[in-house]
């Protein structure tokens, strides 16, 4: 057992923390830093910048551009990413779409739709849930009929995550409401957004941000080309892809960098003239935040470690990474808050005023984090997922 | 990087694990407890065949030289056994305070015999009021004729009745809270006047108040340099934290397995408890509390004989307060889970909520170690 990184893993550290730095746009770490909303156009120069340097998609098979990096690698990389504060890379459309087309997909959707995505040319969004199917994923409604070479799509997605930005939605659609088990019937659909039939309709969440819409479909017509895996195995599809969605859940490289942030708010911050940071009750609740985030970071090496040794993909413990990870995200918010105290009440200038951005960022922050929770299965859902998987209860 | 154990590792903790499956079940444990000692001079001899008691010491004496990791696989499969020997005092606590601390004449003297299983030791510090300060040393020793003499009271010694040699901290100058002043001693158990009196503690291992009055020693008996013992005091508290929290992970381990079987078993209203979300939800979360306590457990014992003064600080009482929660948190859940039968002293179960309990609590609890990590951040350097 050696928790050190080898001499090749810290040159590669080294390597990625020196092309961050003179890479990575100021105003972008900024904004990412400062928990400003990022514009499509930020998302994209960030997602350019890396597929121009071949770091895009490191996951990705080597002949479709992946790094061919040891899964050690990945993790530096994206602890690195996290720490010096990159934008997200647009994980539907590198980390969803991509996998499933790789795993599924034909030749021809291979070829068509993985070099865009590389290059950033294609946004994506993820058509999953319903207004009546949210946990309960499978109760999904939205209906695909054949008619000759194309399906007829009608009905509704929420939650749609950047669906304001996006080119293109992969859905989970039912082609065939006969059948006695309800994940029987569900097939897997690639829709062009800009196709006639679509609305897209914005939710505002408290922070007051946009990030999610409600999307309508009205007898949308899809190409049958468009279709991945066979009709009726969209189960398999979706079941596919869950487990790739909940690995980058963790995030855990930029809660680090988010507790140090908390910790200098904390010694900036008084409280009867001296730093909250000191104040022990403030300072419990922070070092057991912080315990629980290196204790995380052991338990996802870990988990990277006998993926490495078994040649497996990721099974049902990664659920605990999502659990862990997103209580942690959430932790820190509600402790920034607190450390700000009344001062934290403040949101948005009402005219040109100096303004402390950072502070005003740190009540719509908490408010907007309440989401890692719900998001990419609730954690709920995880407990559900390991009970039955890992406890076989 | 990687959480690879090596050939020789895996080896050691299958054939000790084999030992204990067969040797020291459930039944066999209990008598051990209930025998006048309290522990067993067969078990001990295993181990010392085994290789167990000269694990992390230097060749020279007859040790094998191995790291905190290797001692680390031992811990856990005790923990899981709850094995009631004085394994973890002899070789994490008194041994390792010798080897580190010790002149070449003291390992030469001890440390064989320890190794050997021919010689035990207990490491008697802890003392009215002191609760988990280290510094905190109310027993005095003064120069007389060559050597010294001790005067104080020693309490919750654990393993003292069963040692020959008492490792005494003592007072050679300055107030009882000082950092400077205190010095260790080689006490004979049975010198004139050292009175003992053993109890049990809840968790069925022995232990003992110590009193010291005018008792003699000579001047070889000074452990490591005089005044000067907090430093290695501290370094072996964190060492030994370290191993007790792979104790711990091994005890919670047994905890979650049985009482994961227990709720695929049980049944009421039908069906096997289990089935219900309730409890399935409560029981994920007891098995995300190991594999946290786990990672906090193998990075403490990788840090525990690598790193510099200020960072073992910092991750063992990371270590300590993480596992502490999980102590607390399974422990807890474990005989809730149980239901009644959780409470009875004829399951493992609640035998492990007690050890459990009590690791939690040693060489300081949760709070000790949340304020102790707040002040190594705080430390320049750190």
């Amino acid at each position: 057992m050696d928790l050190n990184y080898s001499a090749e893993e810290l040159a590669f550290r080294d390597e990625v923390r020196g092309w961050l730095r003179s890479n990575l746009p100021a105003e972008l770490r900024q904004k990412v830093e400062s928990y400003q909303e990022l514009s499509k156009e930020d998302l994209l120069r960030w997602h350019r910048i890396l597929a121009d340097k071949g770091w895009v998609a490191p996951d990705w098979p080597k002949e479709w551009g992946g790094t061919d990096w040891t899964v050690t690698q990945r993790y530096i990389f994206e602890e690195e990413c996290g720490f010096a504060a990159t934008p997200p890379l647009v994980a539907f459309s590198l980390r969803m779409c991509a996998p499933v087309l790789l795993r599924f997909g034909t030749e021809a959707q291979k070829q068509r739709f993985l070099p865009r995505i590389y290059k950033g040319e294609d946004f994506w969004c993820q058509g999953y849930s319903e207004p009546g199917s949210g946990s309960d994923l499978a109760s999904l409604k939205t209906k695909a009929v054949r008619q000759g070479d194309h399906y007829v799509v009608t009905g509704q997605k929420i939650w749609t995550t950047l669906a304001h930005h996006a080119d293109w939605i992969f859905c989970l659609v039912r082609t065939d409401a006969s059948k006695e088990k309800r994940q029987d019937g569900i097939s897997f659909l690639l829709i062009d957004m800009k196709s006639p039939g679509i609305t897209v309709r914005p939710i505002i969440l408290m922070d007051g941000g946009h990030e999610t819409n409600e999307v309508f479909f009205d007898d949308v017509k899809v190409p049958a080309e468009n279709l991945v895996h066979e009709e009726g195995k969209g189960w398999t599809v979706a079941k596919y892809l869950l487990g790739y969605e909940r690995m980058g859940t963790g995030r855990i490289g930029a809660s680090k960098r988010e507790l140090v942030r908390l910790k200098e708010l904390a010694a900036h911050h008084t409280k009867n003239g001296r730093p909250i940071l000191d104040d022990p009750r403030f300072r419990d609740r922070l070092t057991r935040v912080e315990v629980e985030l290196m204790a995380l970071e052991i338990t996802n090496l870990r988990f990277l470690d006998q993926m490495r040794r078994s040649g497996k993909p990721p099974g049902a413990d990664v659920s605990m990474l999502k659990i862990k990870g997103t209580e942690i995200q959430q932790a820190i918010t509600e402790l920034m808050m607190q450390a700000a105290g009344p001062l934290a009440q403040a949101y948005r200038p009402l005219d040109a005023m100096d303004f402390d951005h950072f502070t005003a960022r740190l009540a719509p922050r908490y408010c907007n984090m309440r989401k890692a929770t719900i998001y990419a299965g609730s954690n709920e859902i995880q407990r559900n997922i390991i009970a039955k998987a890992t406890l076989g209860l | 990087m990687n959480f690879e154990l090596s050939d020789e590792q895996q080896l050691l903790a299958d054939s000790l694990r084999k030992y204990l499956a067969n040797d020291y079940s459930f039944d066999a444990r209990t008598k051990i407890v209930a025998s006048t000692v309290g522990y067993s001079e067969k078990t001990w001899a295993a181990f010392a065949e085994m290789g167990l008691l000269g694990l992390p010491f230097a060749e020279e004496h007859g040790g094998f030289g191995g790291s905190a990791v290797d001692v680390m696989l031992v811990m856990e499969a005790l923990g899981e056994s709850l094995v009631v020997e004085p394994y973890w005092t002899n070789v994490g606590v008194a041994g390792r305070l010798i080897a580190r601390g010790g002149s070449e004449a003291q390992g030469e003297r001890i440390l064989p015999a320890l190794i050997q299983g021919k010689q035990r030791l207990a490491f008697a510090h802890t003392e009215t009021g002191s609760r988990y300060d280290l510094r905190h040393v109310g027993a005095r020793a003064k120069r007389a004729g060559g050597g010294w003499t001790l005067e104080g009271e020693k309490r919750a010694v654990l393993h003292a009745a069963s040692a020959e040699t008492l490792i005494v901290s003592a007072r050679t100058s300055g107030a009882d809270t000082d950092t400077g002043g205190i010095s260790l001693f080689l006490v004979d158990r049975r010198a004139p006047g050292v009175t003992l009196k053993e109890y049990r503690t809840i968790d069925e291992l022995r232990a003992a108040d110590i009193w010291l009055n005018d008792v003699s020693v000579s001047a070889d008996a000074l452990l490591g340099g005089e005044g000067q013992a907090l430093g290695l005091i501290e370094e072996v508290a964190d060492y030994a934290t370290a191993l007790l929290c792979a104790e711990a992970v091994g005890a919670i381990r047994y905890a979650n397995d049985t009482t994961l079987e227990y709720l695929k078993t049980r049944r009421q209203f039908g069906v096997p408890i289990g089935t219900f979300q309730a409890l399935q939800h409560r029981m994920v979360e007891m098995v995300i509390s190991y594999e946290q306590a786990r990672s906090m457990a193998c990075l403490a014992c990788v840090k525990a004989d690598t790193a510099g003064a200020a960072e073992r600080r910092r991750v063992i009482s990371a270590a300590k307060i993480k596992v502490a929660d999980a102590c607390r948190h399974v422990s807890q859940e474990s005989v809730q889970m149980h239901g009644g039968m959780g409470m009875t002293e004829e399951l493992k179960v609640s035998h492990t909520f007690r050890r459990l309990t009590m690791i939690a609590q040693t060489f300081g609890d949760a709070e000790h170690h949340l304020e102790r990590f707040a002040a190594a951040d705080a430390a320049p350097g750190a």
